[in-house]
């Protein structure tokens, strides 16, 4: 017999979890105490957000549902950004929150909230164990539904006593889930259709989302656009699918995208999107969009097929099986004419770089940091100005890209960057936010140290949340409302007070070398980089 | 557009709260919603007669079918399927008017359950449209209270919504 506590812990080792990230308190003390000989590294964040951030960044990296922990009240609700942006991302990540004892739950007691109940609309799925049997089957589906279908956070609730009670444990073999059964494969009939669409089209584009990554699929969908001569696009979280010279990529498309995309977008007159769910930063008008074109969705989540863009053909699947699907057809076409006048509206793409006294140009900080990382790298872009800038200047060379795109979540930057270092200790990770994000997550700086995890930072100082202000200047005729960080700490201030170096860069002449001297730098290191505030988004 | 969509699920906590959400924040306008144990004891049936366009609609049965909890999801077109409801009306009754009421109530083959001073409650089960007109029979008589179950529904003939 163990306890509900060890259980648990078992049961993590049992899905070959190395690393967890939390913060300890009452309720989820039990599950503490086992953790400390189970050889399971945890690592201790300043804010519950940050652990769910920082497994998200640890998921991307690994392919692996993230691990985050925290206690029951506010450590859970705490948590509850960091699940959202998780859920909004599709990105696998297993929660576990500890929760007043099963005889008080409902009484208000100290420390309750109805985490489960709380978190329903931005999990995948959620349990509250009763019953200490129950641990060994939730952990194990818990593990199974983040990481098969459309990926997204789980959450386990732990009341204290279940902790502390006793069981004969045993892991299963296997899940059955009778309402959940993921389709992985495309339907051949459907394969079949979108290929022969893909052969009818003059102007064929495929467009390129997370979901894409979520299947580790990377690589097959550019040997499929190779082999057939596709020109592709790809949504903010498609970033990195191919890299930024390739000859059959021409850039991010949406709000803040390169016209070129959007144009090859409005201009194609077949557009296949995989793994991506159409969000309305991407495509602003889906009902023009469909009238306009032909549209082929695949999808592992068949709800996102019609949502927000009718489908003419729909296709669910993972995008790997179903891309491996598609080559078996070998579409083709004669699309040579479509490409040069893709490549030339490439070539027409806008590069407003700026040279001004005092300030750096964020375009550039972008391009040099891309070009100095090393090719497999991870770049973690922040929210706000600094993240339009990094998904449009960022070149794409074998790395990744990571970023909140659906929700937007300021402070994600940091503590994914610290999750996707400790997923992958031989790559460089460079984290990008604002001031203003940077002031939302900077006690991770606090977690690199202690746990030695070498992320580099770049902080981009403006004293403004400049893409509010952006708005403000642009839709609320200029008047500027609660958008000046006067009163910000130095940001290199703040590296030396917790131990690490630190720099700072005024001018597109020292770039090179200050990013240079950043990544050569080992351990976490700083840089802040001034900008203009007035500089815009473009 | 209305439609009755009958939803096999496990019969767990925290799985009704999990579908009525799902209405609430997706904005999918819910006319009724009833559920009851089946056959299995581990499975709960949800009726559910919702209202929307066509997109609106196949949405619901997506975002149902998405549930982990979901077994099984079945659009039952009306003329396919056996419906019932069943109501509870406390009418205002006195000598003068009883009379009435149990004249309307016998038409429609409602039944008289409860008896007062200055009541009458009646019971039907029938096909939604049937309740609405009992409803609006006796509106002139003064309602004083309406209970309705929602609408249930199987389809009709040897076929069955299985969870295999």
């Amino acid at each position: 017999m163990i306890t509900g506590a060890q259980a648990m812990v078992e049961s993590l080792i049992q899905e070959g979890v190395s690393t967890v990230f939390g913060y300890p308190g009452a309720a989820i003390c039990p599950f503490y105490d086992a953790l400390r000989s189970s050889g399971i590294g945890h690592i201790l964040v300043r804010s519950e957000q940050n652990a769910g951030h920082a497994a998200s960044g640890y998921a991307r990296i690994t392919g692996r549902p993230g691990v985050c922990i925290a206690t029951s009240g506010p450590g859970a609700t705490n948590l509850f950004t960091a699940i959202a942006t998780a859920y909004m991302d599709s990105i696998p990540l297993v929660v576990i929150t500890g929760q007043v004892e099963t005889r008080l739950l409902g009484r208000d007691v100290f420390q309750e909230v109805d985490t489960t109940g709380a978190a329903e609309p931005f999990t995948k799925y959620s349990y509250l164990v009763r019953e200490v049997q129950e641990i060994p089957r939730v952990f194990k589906e818990a593990f199974h539904i983040a990481s098969t279908g459309r990926k997204g956070p789980v959450l386990i609730d732990m009341p204290v006593d279940v902790q502390q009670q006793s069981l004969q444990f045993a892991y299963p073999a296997s899940v059955d889930i009778r309402g959940y059964k993921p389709r992985f494969k495309g339907h051949p009939v459907q394969v079949k259709r979108v290929a022969q669409a893909i052969c009818a089209a003059k102007k064929p584009l495929l467009c390129v989302g997370g979901g894409v990554h979520a299947a580790d699929a990377a690589e097959r969908v550019r040997r499929f656009c190779e082999q057939c001569g596709l020109p592709a696009v790809s949504t903010l979280m498609g970033i990195g699918v191919f890299p930024s010279e390739h000859p059959l990529y021409f850039g991010m498309l949406g709000q803040s995208g390169f016209r070129s995309a959007n144009r090859a977008v409005e201009e194609s007159d077949l557009l296949v999107i995989i793994g991506a769910r159409v969000g309305d930063r991407a495509v602003k008008a889906p009902s023009a969009l469909e009238q306009a074109t032909e549209v082929v969705h695949i999808d592992i989540d068949s709800a996102e097929i019609g949502k927000n863009l009718g489908a003419t053909i729909p296709l669910v699947g993972d995008a790997g099986a179903v891309v491996e699907q598609l080559c078996d057809q070998k579409p083709s076409g004669a699309w040579e004419g479509w490409l040069s006048h893709l490549r030339e509206l490439r070539e027409q793409e806008p590069r407003p770089y700026t040279e001004k006294p005092g300030v750096v140009d964020p375009r550039r900080l972008v391009e040099t940091l891309s070009e100095k990382m090393e090719p497999d790298a991870v770049y973690v872009a922040d929210v706000g100005q600094n993240q339009l800038w990094s998904a449009r200047y960022y070149r794409a060379r074998g790395g990744r890209f990571l970023t909140s795109g659906g929700m937007g979540t300021m402070g994600y930057a940091l503590p994914a960057a610290v999750g996707a270092k400790l997923a992958a200790p031989e790559r460089q990770v460079v984290a990008v936010c604002g001031d203003g994000s940077f002031q939302m997550s900077m006690m991770e700086l606090g977690t690199a140290v202690q746990h030695g995890v070498d992320v580099k930072l770049v902080v981009v100082r403006n004293n403004r949340l400049g893409l509010v202000r952006e708005i403000q200047q642009n839709r609320y005729g200029g008047r500027e409302t609660a958008v000046d960080l006067s009163g910000s700490p130095s940001a290199c201030g703040i590296a030396a007070a917790y131990g690490i170096p630190a720099w700072q860069a005024s001018d597109n002449g020292s770039l090179g070398q200050a990013v240079e001297q950043l990544l050569r730098t080992k351990g976490p290191a700083l840089l802040e980089c001034l900008v203009d505030p007035k500089e815009a988004t473009e | 557009m209305k439609r009755i969509i009958s939803v096999l699920v496990e019969n767990k906590a925290g799985v009704l709260s999990r579908t009525a959400g799902l209405f609430a924040r997706r904005g999918f306008n819910i006319e009724s919603l009833a559920v009851g144990e089946t056959e299995d004891r581990s499975v709960s049936r949800m009726t559910i007669v919702a209202k929307g366009d066509e997109r609106t609609l196949e949405q619901v049965e997506k975002q149902l079918n998405k549930q982990i909890d979901v077994i099984k999801v079945r659009m039952l077109p009306a003329e396919t399927a056996t419906r019932r409801e069943l109501v509870l009306v406390k009418v205002n009754a006195d000598q003068q008017n009883r009379g009435g009421i149990i004249d309307i109530a016998s038409i429609l083959n409602a039944k008289i359950v409860d008896l007062s001073h200055a009541t009458l409650t009646v019971e039907l089960c029938d096909r939604p449209e049937k309740v609405d007109l009992l409803l609006e029979m006796l509106t002139p008589y003064g309602i004083a209270e309406v209970a309705r179950t929602g609408m249930v529904a199987l389809q009709k003939g040897s076929e069955a919504i299985r969870t295999i």
